[in-house]
């Protein structure tokens, strides 16, 4: 009972706070190119709006790919420790989340294929060469910390952060992980699995109605794993407030980043992946591996 | 209130959703288009508004016709605009969509716009400013609070009316490029 009160929880705070703090990016983007910006509550405006149109779906494929990438999202986001918020205590493993993600990702990958449209395909397979790039670094910093920590427990992690964030124990890993971060969020400078001007916002090109609301929540949902990830590895997670304040200051910075920057192509996003931040990923790790010996 | 105008609680509350968050379809015709960024960027910003720019018909709710309509490209805008998911709302930008304006008397354009699909608000002029422009859209939200942005389901109701207009001028609506076969 009680974690179901739990999970209730978790899942209301990353839709009213998700979607709160997506609104604000997009002010503090209007902001930064000298426009006024919608109000901070658009977002659930547009979401609710997308539920009322009448849409078309494009076979059961289709259905069942955004229900699939909706469900697997929601069960990832209720095993993420929000702070000291964790819906399941002492499941909150690295490799649970980490495994109950791909879910989401290949549902939506299925999904949108089943559209039949050659964008939504040309967006699939960017979003999953990106993930090739951004995974590798982050996965050897996070492996290092698991290492460093000897747990893949999270909230053991934040736990452990008591003394000093890992953002000041290891800055160079904190640093590639907010790199993979804003591959991971779809921001620029690696935005190109959507590109709508590009092509005509890929994956979901052929979405309309509910399944555009869907697929908006499902987003917003991934980003608050991705970011609670983050403010849970490197900055000592917290108390309810104090998680979503950290959580917040992440956001907007990754948010002001992709307001003032270009996109790059999905061959230079790789290679600059594999190139600097591998690099920095690797050092990481084996200054983690001198320090136990 | 005739059978059209009839609207549900449910729609009533919808409409105000609607109203406040309009997507619009990034597609442009004629020369209209140039009062569309300053329009959008900082100084009017329509954002304000709820209103952006969307990729594609299926995601967009309100279909810019921004000035003339070659033959070639009504076709285009009809299967466009048959692929919107209604509740959907079109508008006719300048005296090209409504009578022709300095095309009038070509071969190649059509004239009035809404024998072939249903225009729910015309702005005049030669081009609208986007000062005309943000006040046509609030007339808009306006509108559809009200109800009576019906173009879509005059569209449902009217829709031989309208085929066979589009059939009148173009001959035929389907599409022969390397894109539609």
């Amino acid at each position: 009972m009680m974690t179901a009160v739990r999970v209730a929880q978790v899942l209301l705070t990353a839709f009213f706070f998700g979607l709160t703090f997506e609104g604000i990016g997009r002010k503090v983007t209007a902001r930064i190119q000298k426009r006024y910006g919608p109000p901070w509550y658009q977002n659930f405006i547009d979401v609710l709006k997308t539920l009322t149109k009448h849409g078309w779906t494009h076979g059961w494929i289709f259905d069942f790919g955004v229900l699939m990438a909706l469900g697997g999202v929601i069960a990832t986001l209720s095993f993420v420790p929000l702070g000291k918020l964790v819906a399941f205590p002492g499941l909150d493993n690295f490799f649970v989340i980490v495994y109950l993600f791909t879910v989401g990702a290949l549902g939506m990958a299925m999904g949108m294929v089943g559209t039949g449209n050659p964008w939504a395909s040309i967006g699939v397979a960017r979003a999953l060469t990106l993930m090739l790039g951004y995974e590798v670094p982050y996965l050897i910093v996070i492996t290092s910390l698991l290492y460093f920590y000897k747990t893949s427990n999270i909230s053991t992690i934040i736990t452990a952060q008591g003394d000093g964030w890992n953002l000041f124990k290891f800055p160079i890993g904190a640093l590639v992980a907010f790199i993979s971060l804003q591959g991971m969020l779809g921001k620029e400078p690696f935005e190109a699995p959507i590109a709508p001007a590009e092509i005509a916002s890929g994956p979901m090109v052929e979405l309309s109605a509910k399944y555009m609301g869907l697929l908006m929540l499902m987003n917003t949902f991934m980003e608050f794993v991705e970011i609670s990830l983050f403010v849970d590895f490197f900055l000592g997670g917290g108390t309810y407030f104090v998680f979503l304040l950290k959580y917040l200051i992440v956001w907007i910075l990754a948010v002001m980043i992709s307001a003032v920057l270009p996109r790059f192509r999905i061959e230079q996003a790789v290679a600059f992946y594999w190139t600097v931040p591998i690099l920095l990923a690797f050092l990481q790790a084996f200054i983690v591996v001198l320090n136990q010996h | 209130m005739s059978k059209i105008d009839e609207r549900s609680v449910w729609e009533k509350i919808a409409d105000q959703l609607r109203s406040r968050s309009m997507w619009m379809l990034h597609y442009c015709t004629g020369c209209g288009a140039v009062e569309l960024p300053p329009s959008m960027t900082s100084r009017f910003d329509m954002e304000r508004l709820g209103m952006g720019p969307m990729a594609t018909p299926r995601q967009a709710d309100i279909f810019l016709i921004t000035g003339y309509l070659s033959a070639k490209t009504l076709r285009r805008v009809i299967y466009t605009y048959e692929k919107m998911a209604d509740p959907k709302y079109v508008i006719g930008f300048g005296s090209c969509t409504i009578n022709g304006g300095i095309y009038y008397d070509s071969y190649s354009t059509i004239n009035r716009l809404d024998y072939y699909i249903p225009v729910d608000l015309y702005i005049a002029g030669c081009m609208p400013r986007p000062e005309a422009i943000l006040n046509a859209f609030n007339q808009l939200m306006e509108m559809i609070r009200k109800g009576e942005a019906n173009g879509w389901k005059r569209y449902k109701e009217n829709y031989e009316w309208y085929k066979q207009n589009q059939l009148r001028s173009l001959g035929e609506v389907i599409v022969h490029d390397e894109f539609h076969e």
